[in-house]
């Protein structure tokens, strides 16, 4: 039993992880339609720019933490978006979720070539200790990993449900048309998402890096994971990708401990197709209608 | 969905196609005798080019002419290339019925991942070939008594033809050469009839092609199989042309990297997986220079592409044509006014 407690605490830390990716993708996705298949590589990046700019210019980690994420939400937020989204979205959304293919390709190739292709340490605040709470070693880390995401997801869904630029930013995302009829600032609502989207990404990347290193090639996994959550979740809501990524967190972990560590990521695989067999609007989505 | 068709638009008169079937031919014949003289090295990196294309090929009816994203051509060519170097090396089978099976296999295998996802939505097949892909690998790597692991399989023997030894670089070139042109024309065959049309149908909008009474379902997932088992006919002809396989070069960024292949090219396009596959595997030789930043350099060719010119390297090329022969604007244009 301690020990089945422990594999779930490790996995809802993975999973919040997974929740944030899946966050920050699904808003991406409905306010852009853009499916942003290189969402991996913007978690593995920040971590790798934030040790660049601690090894490249000898400043303190609190500082080269600042400056990676200032760096990153600008170019992977802002440029992503008027560099990569703007220009081809009028060609359809084929195009465009290619074109985040080759980014995925140009980021870990340039994170292997420009940085390094081994796995780095990463500097944690927190001790990487383990605590004996109740008879189950729980570690110090993957607690925080959960209250961090978790303040991070809270504080999300409640600027998106009760602020005006929040409830502005979803009526952009459900019927752009009527919002800019209604003098919704439906362009500026769409950057908005794709600078939260970064800073998700940028979070997740610094909770995640001190466990798992910083890798170029972290972003597989990462991201296959955090579309399963999504999937999982369902595509239409913050708490439904914030579902999705507990889930498949802790299935992934109790997987690895119970069933086969080989074979772990065969699991989730599993379960997207149960998913889309039974439920194929996600745990949590509601039915899109369609359009013609 | 109206995402589909801003990819390309081909036109699809009578004299063009006669024009692909032209260069089919005339191509074939060209490369029967280039390599003469290019040394096995040169011969090798020309047998490579075409066996990508083929699994370009298969993607482009896949992504081209369906509108479908899948994300596990290369781990369908790995399942081809393992199945064709298994059974020509443990069960002793000959090349040729391990090439059918090859691509019979992929097609049943298309067919069972693409039937719950395309239930759903189209864009569903990218999320399930992409964790398939992951499956594909984890397989192929861990089954050591099946697949030799990491280690690979080695010695997988070249096929023999009429009692003909294909051993020699040249002689399995040209081998090469020949099946490349087969499969190239069946695929050009099935453009142009009415399957090929409700592909295209099904791209251009889904909807209006299911009131004209075309069941949607089955022709998406018909072409996803159909490409699919291209990607394991290629396997078959990759895995005796490098003679020994290891699971890397079937990795979920070998089938990102088709993908970007098939779109550089021009997606939908006839000759552009040939064009692509010229870009993704023969340009890389001449670039050695750059080291490992050649990927990234393609990839950003492919971004440019995408912002310039979706249509790739063959919708440029047309898009010249066009301004310098200067036809009347509007009848050449896309008929949806997809351009700026």
């Amino acid at each position: 039993m301690a020990e089945f407690l422990a594999y779930l605490i490790a996995g809802l830390a993975t999973g919040a992880i997974y929740a944030l990716a899946a966050i920050g993708f699904t808003l991406v996705w409905q306010t852009s339609q853009t499916i942003n298949f290189a969402q991996g590589e913007f978690v593995m990046l920040p971590a790798i720019l934030i040790l660049l700019a601690v090894k490249l210019f000898a400043m303190p980690v609190w500082l080269g933490v600042i400056i990676g994420i200032v760096v990153f939400v600008v170019i992977f937020g802002w440029g992503f978006k008027v560099i990569i989204v703007d220009p081809m979205i009028r060609h359809g959304v084929l195009p465009l979720a290619i074109a985040t293919m080759a980014l995925s390709i140009i980021m870990k190739e340039g994170a292997k070539d420009g940085f390094s292709a081994e796995a780095q340490r990463f500097p944690s605040i927190i001790p990487s200790e383990t605590v004996l709470f109740l008879g189950v070693s729980i570690s110090l880390q993957h607690i925080a990993i959960i209250t961090v995401a978790c303040l991070a997801i809270g504080t999300l869904q409640w600027f998106v449900t009760q602020t005006k630029t929040g409830r502005q930013m979803q009526a952009a995302a459900q019927n752009p048309g009527v919002a800019l009829i209604l003098g919704i600032p439906v362009a500026q609502m769409v950057l908005l998402t794709f600078l939260i989207n970064a800073a998700l990404a940028a979070l997740a990347s610094i909770l995640i890096s001190p466990v798992y290193l910083a890798k170029f090639s972290n972003g597989e996994v990462i991201g296959l994971f955090a579309f399963i959550a999504a999937i999982v979740g369902g595509f239409n809501q913050v708490r439904g990708a914030l579902a999705g990524g507990l889930i498949v967190g802790v299935i992934d972990s109790l997987a690895a401990a119970y069933i086969s560590t080989t074979y772990r990521l065969a699991v989730p695989l599993v379960l997207l197709v149960v998913i889309i067999l039974v439920k194929p609007e996600g745990l949590f989505g509601r039915q899109e209608e369609r359009k013609i | 969905m109206t995402g589909a068709q801003g990819l390309n638009e081909p036109r699809m008169s009578a004299s063009r196609m006669d024009g692909v079937f032209l260069a089919l031919i005339a191509g074939a014949v060209i490369l029967w005798f280039a390599p003469v003289g290019m040394g096995r090295y040169g011969t090798y990196v020309l047998s490579l080019w075409l066996v990508t294309a083929v699994a370009v090929m298969g993607l482009n009816l896949t992504l081209g002419i369906a509108g479908l994203k899948s994300l596990a051509q290369a781990a369908f060519m790995g399942i081809g290339a393992y199945a064709t170097a298994l059974l020509t090396t443990k069960a002793g089978m000959g090349w040729f019925p391990a090439f059918a099976i090859s691509g019979a296999l992929c097609f049943a295998v298309g067919l069972v991942l693409g039937f719950p996802a395309l239930r759903v939505k189209a864009h569903y097949l990218a999320f399930v070939t992409l964790a398939f892909s992951t499956l594909v690998w984890l397989v192929l790597r861990n089954e050591q008594w099946l697949t030799g692991g990491v280690f690979g399989l080695p010695n997988i023997p070249r096929p023999v033809l009429f009692g003909l030894r294909l051993d020699g670089a040249l002689a399995f070139h040209r081998f090469v050469v020949g099946v490349t042109l087969v499969l190239a024309l069946i695929l050009w065959w099935l453009i142009r009839s009415p399957w090929g049309r409700a592909f295209l149908a099904l791209r251009e909008n889904p909807v209006r092609a299911a009131s004209l009474g075309i069941d949607i379902r089955a022709y998406t997932l018909l072409a996803f199989a159909i490409g699919s088992a291209y990607a394991g006919f290629a396997g078959a002809l990759y895995a005796p042309l490098v003679e020994f396989i290891d699971p890397s070069p079937f990795q979920l960024s070998a089938s990102f990297f088709l993908l970007l292949m098939v779109v550089a090219g021009g997606s939908g396009y006839q000759l552009g997986p040939f064009v692509g596959a010229l870009l993704g595997v023969v340009l890389p030789e001449w670039l050695r220079f750059t080291g490992g930043l050649y990927l990234i350099i393609f990839a950003a060719i492919v971004v440019a592409l995408l912002i310039a010119c979706p249509q790739g390297v063959l919708g440029l090329i047309e898009r010249g044509w066009l301004a310098m022969t200067r036809k009347p604007a509007s009848a050449n244009l896309p008929a949806k006014g997809k351009l700026p």
